[in-house]
């Protein structure tokens, strides 16, 4: 009987498992051992080096400001898509009229692709010249027009990198919020008002926020992960004929032009790559310890 | 007083709702307005609301463009996002199945192995996926695109909560009627579980539709394109052709629109399950 049990176990777990294992663990592994060896343009090397590729790695000031952009971008991103979407969910969940469409409305950009995304912002909304709708708008007000993606300094293109993924994550993190607020108990709001307690500021604080805190927690650390894989937008609107320019390099995309551009560094792509999946394991699991258990929401 | 404020607060939402549900549509008529334009109405310096001249020959234009196969980077995208879809549904949900009513000693041990993948997304491992790719000689191909794609540990973790919350008597009465689990899992969990397949599939058809990464490092060849693919290439092109651009992109979104607006109710239940849960 036993045995008959664990055999239809692995019919019906045996595919996923053995293509899991094959598709994410091997190559972890692979990779793992390909950053011990000066693979350039091979998946075979012989030439062992130790932990050479990893101080070269660590020493690259390409990869470590990579490492900087994506904590700038962390910093940007995270608390304005974080207020940003609970506002929406807060006032969308309030409201009397219309409710369906505005969660619609702002949940439409999740069906457009980063890459769609970043070319209407790159060649018409963001546009650096004078055609473009953000500069246009300035010239109604007499502005010059801006450079807002060719140029470091100042470095706009931290407002065009935000806003497009601000534009097509907020909705998608307000339905989070959304599913919330309709967990937590009428109750609790009830008791409130009971205690002379006004809508607004204080219920906010006291009742809602803490009632959100499995969501929220949730939300953080879903805007730090999908932060740190940050890619396309990126690649798509700050690379041209020309290529990529020098800034603004997330350690995505640094790994791309290291292992896949010119010269196919695999090694030292992989010692990248091992030291970021580290990194973002200790991310995920610092994060979860922090904030507590992400399971439950407003005591269910 | 009191129902004054609450009356002005009520309408100082709506407004401010209001006018961001409108920015939020810029981008949708940005696509629209420069991709039924021409070269001209786009790069005027006088901002134009509409074109004067709607120029739906921009789509036949875009199709006959030889330089960049997009009827082909369509036609790819399609067969890869529906066969990821159906793939990851029947591979994924079997799989919850089986870790959420399979009694076997080891199924914790595998459960874990399938969580921790979690921890290290696929995005992080390109480098190391692109190696184990290219030594099989995948590059190019379909099979590249998809085949790895298809395991994703969430779609399984989603599958096994599901199942875990399953009404168990269903599957007691079939397992009386002398059904095994095979049976039962197809004739009886199946059919009593479509809002769990709906919301997957539709998260897995958006992502495979829109992602990029990944196609773009596999899909060397322009055969191989997808249309995330193919639209990339249009902006890093020497000479860039806006209107190509933008309605080749509104022809890109068209498809999933429709399939977001459709089906919205279960991208928002996946949305939540795949999310919190």
């Amino acid at each position: 009987m036993r045995g008959r049990r664990a055999l239809w176990f692995w019919v019906f777990v045996g595919p996923f498992a053995l293509g899991l294992a094959l598709f994410t663990y091997v190559p972890l592994l692979w990779s793992v051992a390909l950053s011990f060896f000066d693979a350039h343009n091979t998946v075979t090397p012989t030439h062992f080096v130790g932990l050479g590729n990893y101080t070269a790695v660590l020493r690259d000031d390409a990869f470590v400001a990579g490492l900087k952009t994506f904590v700038l971008f962390t910093a940007f991103i995270v608390p304005v898509t974080y207020v940003f979407s609970l506002s929406l969910a807060l006032m969308v969940n309030r409201v009397r009229r219309a409710r369906a469409f505005f969660r619609s409305v702002f949940f439409l950009p999740a069906a457009c692709s980063y890459v769609v995304a970043a070319l209407i912002w790159k060649m018409s909304l963001f546009n650096g010249v004078r055609f473009g709708l953000a500069n246009t708008v300035l010239g109604w007000f007499g502005g010059a027009p801006v450079a807002w993606l060719s140029t470091p300094d100042p470095p706009w293109y931290w407002l065009v990198v935000v806003t497009v993924r601000l534009w097509l994550q907020a909705g998608f993190y307000m339905i989070l919020f959304l599913a919330g607020l309709q967990r937590i108990d009428p109750v609790l709001y009830e008791a409130a008002a009971v205690d002379g307690a006004r809508p607004g500021w204080t219920v906010l604080r006291h009742i809602t926020l803490p009632q959100l805190r499995a969501t929220s927690a949730a939300v953080v650390l879903l805007l730090v992960v999908n932060a740190f894989q940050a890619f396309d937008e990126f690649y798509n609107l700050l690379s041209d004929a020309r290529g990529y320019p020098p800034y603004a390099r997330p350690p995505l995309v640094y790994l791309y032009y290291t292992a896949l551009g010119q010269g196919q560094n695999l090694g030292l792509g992989s010692a990248g790559a091992v030291v970021l999946a580290l990194v973002i394991a200790v991310v995920t699991v610092g994060q979860a310890r922090w904030l507590g258990p992400g399971r439950t929401d407003a005591g269910g | 007083m009191d129902d004054a404020l609450v009356w002005a607060g009520r309408a100082l939402r709506t407004a401010l709702l209001t006018a961001l549900a409108l920015l939020f549509l810029v981008p949708f008529y940005l696509l629209v307005r420069n991709g039924l334009a021409g070269e001209e109405d786009i790069t005027s310096p006088e901002w134009t609301f509409f074109p004067h001249e709607v120029r739906w020959g921009n789509v036949g234009e875009l199709f006959g463009d030889p330089s960049v196969p997009f009827a082909r980077s369509l036609l790819n995208s399609a067969l890869i996002a529906v066969a990821t879809t159906l793939g990851t549904l029947l591979l994924a949900s079997l799989a919850g199945y089986g870790l959420a009513r399979i009694p076997y000693r080891h199924a914790n041990k595998v459960f874990h192995g399938i969580l921790g993948t979690l921890l290290v997304p696929a995005a992080v491992t390109f480098v190391p996926s692109f190696v184990l790719v290219s030594s099989l000689g995948w590059v190019s191909t379909l099979r590249g695109l998809i085949v790895p794609t298809l395991f994703p540990a969430f779609a399984c973790f989603v599958f096994r909560q599901y199942f875990l919350g399953f009404p168990r008597e269903l599957e007691d009465a079939a397992q009386v009627d002398g059904l095994g689990y095979w049976r039962t899992y197809w004739l009886v969990v199946v059919p009593n579980a479509r809002p769990v397949f709906a919301a997957v599939g539709t998260i897995v058809f958006l992502g495979a539709w829109n992602s990029f990464l990944w196609p773009l490092v596999i899909g060397q060849d322009q055969s191989a394109w997808t249309v995330q693919v193919a639209l990339s290439s249009f902006t890093t092109a020497q000479v860039v052709r806006l209107h190509e651009l933008f309605v080749a992109a509104a022809v890109s979104v068209l498809p999933l629109l429709l399939v977001f607006l459709c089906f919205q109710r279960w991208i928002v239940a996946g949305v939540e399950r795949s999310g919190i849960d």
